[in-house]
């Protein structure tokens, strides 16, 4: 039964072929970056290919490291981070629970509100006004409100508050449990996975971030981590060395532009093999009709 | 007879508002938040029809009419941007959406379940980080002592300077965004394929059907309906075609090929000019609702209960 022709032995072998040059190619970028990163002048200079760096120093991060801005960048970025995903975590549940209960007023009216929102917005414009009216530039609020409820959210998280049995919120009500007690002690407890994917969903996006730190916040001490890397290595507005000539011994433009970029990857380098699978679920999730 | 059963209604409603007050008060707060950044900005496409003046704010400044349109339609940077838009639309649509079908196919043939985990997980990566980052990786990879020039070099062709080079830009933009979003964008079909009940290629492999009969009559039609319901869904995104990834890419060379709608929206409003900007803005938006009412309207056309609604 599983004997297999020839042409088929052929396609299995070039299936293989192809996805592992496929996934090669992936990877490649990110390897030359880590590699470049690592190397001397004389080596990141000579028009040679190769993945392993002969002569690995560690004198970019070294440079990079003292960079007035990046503790900084690096710090707010944090602070946004935790800040934006405690708010969301806790605003779209807070939404979610009262329309996942049947008896909730107004539920159908608020449904189509969530939906409108996805399909037509203001656009940038009327955004930047309305966060400038409000006093937030220059303030972490502007980067963390305006997401902390989104439609998309609350619909995933909605969907899955439904599928908790009404008999148990019954008898949580009969045992004398008032609607916060239930959110908190009944709704929270049984939602961790939902809970986990747009945590994990929010932290990868506020860490992401960068457009609305670059239109909302000017103040040189209120940047980001991404708007970091966008000055220095895409824009190379701001120097990686300020104040001082390049010591071309010890690194050149583009491994001290390697090095930055590693340093603001790292973190999510180094959590990705442990929560893609969660990402997977997430996706799955979501692609459900709410 | 009428009034009776209308205050009826009304004392019914109020019983059910008095039950609800507890939810109400937690349900508000957030629902504040989201109507303050969902809608209340939408007022601000007043601006379009309005000479806006900060002082007199959005309600007090002079209506203007269409004349904002007037403007946005005659001038040369608007149409550059519309058409630039609807170009690479056309390009990601034709190559960047069959891509993650084809890598759901073929992992799905691949026998060796390790190493599908392993391409699976590798090509999911590049999703993961912001476009800043990724461009960043593509200056120095694509710049002149780059890793793409010492490969060009090894083949004894001359280095280039991929990225500020205006006949390179929708190639670069196209790859990247393949590279950005093939594996991420395959999970969605490679579910629909894990989920195909594996008598069907059994019964298949009874009848003697050979490998390429079972994924052309098995596997395609499977993921037929994720093929069309995804397909729609772009068609109503047609102009969202990528803000991230082009900014960041665009040099000071690549400015004319690389200014889409969104960016110029950005530029209008980085140069205070609102009025051009939300005439602008709202050309887009419209047509985008539009377009995806119409995508709508197709997916369940083709199938009752596909659809965003």
């Amino acid at each position: 039964m599983f004997t297999r022709t020839w042409g088929e032995r052929l396609f299995d072998w070039f299936n293989f072929l192809f996805l592992l040059l496929l996934g090669l190619c992936t990877l490649y970028p990110f390897i030359y970056v880590l590699t470049l990163s690592l190397m001397t002048p004389a080596d990141a200079l000579a028009m040679r290919v190769n993945f392993i760096p002969d002569n690995p120093t560690l004198a970019s991060y070294e440079k990079v490291f003292a960079h007035p801005y990046l503790w900084q960048a690096y710090f707010n970025t944090i602070v946004r981070t935790v800040l934006g995903v405690s708010l969301m975590l806790l605003m779209t549940s807070l939404v979610a629970y009262p329309l996942s209960r049947r008896g909730f007023s107004h539920r159908g009216g608020i449904m189509k509100l969530l939906v409108f929102s996805m399909l037509f917005n203001g656009g940038m414009i009327p955004m930047y006004l309305l966060v400038k009216n409000l006093g937030l530039l220059n303030s972490v609020w502007a980067l963390v409100l305006p997401g902390a409820v989104t439609a998309f959210n609350v619909i995933i998280m909605k969907n899955f508050f439904e599928g908790i049995p009404g008999e148990i919120i019954e008898a949580a009500r009969i045992d004398g449990a008032g609607e916060l007690r239930i959110y908190a002690r009944i709704i929270l407890p049984l939602s961790v996975p939902v809970l986990a994917v747009i945590a994990l969903w929010g932290a990868v996006t506020h860490w992401n971030a960068w457009f609305d730190a670059m239109l909302y916040m000017h103040d040189s001490d209120k940047q980001v981590l991404q708007l970091f890397v966008r000055r220095t290595v895409i824009e190379e507005a701001v120097s990686l060395t300020p104040g001082e000539e390049l010591n071309r011994e010890a690194y050149t433009p583009e491994t001290l532009k390697a090095a930055t970029i590693m340093i603001v990857s790292l973190p999510i380098l180094m959590v990705y093999p442990f929560v893609q699978r969660f990402f997977v679920k997430g996706v799955l999730l979501g692609s459900l009709k709410g | 007879m009428f009034n009776r059963s209308l205050a009826g209604n009304l004392e019914d409603r109020w019983r059910e508002y008095k039950r609800n007050r507890y939810l109400f008060l937690l349900f508000l707060p957030g629902f504040a938040l989201f109507l303050l950044f969902n809608y209340v900005p939408l007022y601000g496409i007043m601006i379009a029809f309005k000479e806006y003046r900060v002082t007199e704010g959005i309600l007090g400044s002079a209506w203007a009419g269409l004349e904002h349109f007037n403007r946005l339609l005659a001038g040369e940077a608007f149409l550059n941007a519309l058409r630039n838009t609807i170009i690479i639309a056309l390009l990601k649509m034709g190559f960047g959406f069959p891509a993650p079908i084809a890598l759901a196919l073929l992992l799905n043939e691949l026998r060796l379940v390790w190493f599908r985990r392993v391409v699976q997980t590798v090509t999911y990566l590049p999703h993961f980080f912001s476009w800043v980052i990724l461009a960043g990786i593509l200056f120095v990879f694509l710049g002149s002592d780059g890793a793409m020039n010492k490969l060009v070099g090894l083949f004894g062709l001359e280095r280039q300077l991929w990225l500020l080079e205006p006949d390179y830009f929708y190639g670069i933009v196209v790859l990247t965004d393949i590279w950005q979003s093939i594996g991420w964008g395959s999970i969605i079909y490679f579910a629909a394929l894990a989920s195909i009940d594996p008598t069907l290629y059994e019964a298949a492999i009874a009848d003697g059907a050979s490998r390429w009969r079972r994924v052309w009559h098995i596997s395609l039609p499977s993921m037929m309906p994720t093929i069309i319901t995804l397909f729609l869904l772009q068609l109503g995104n047609f102009l969202t075609v990528g803000f991230d990834q082009i900014y960041n890419l665009t040099t000071a060379t690549t400015l004319e090929v690389g200014e889409i709608l969104d960016t110029y929206v950005l530029r209008r409003l980085l140069t205070m000019d609102y009025e051009l900007g939300m005439a602008a803005g709202l050309f887009n938006s419209v047509i985008g609702i539009l377009l995806v009412v119409t995508a709508n309207r197709l997916v369940k056309w083709y199938d009752r209960e596909q659809g965003l609604w």
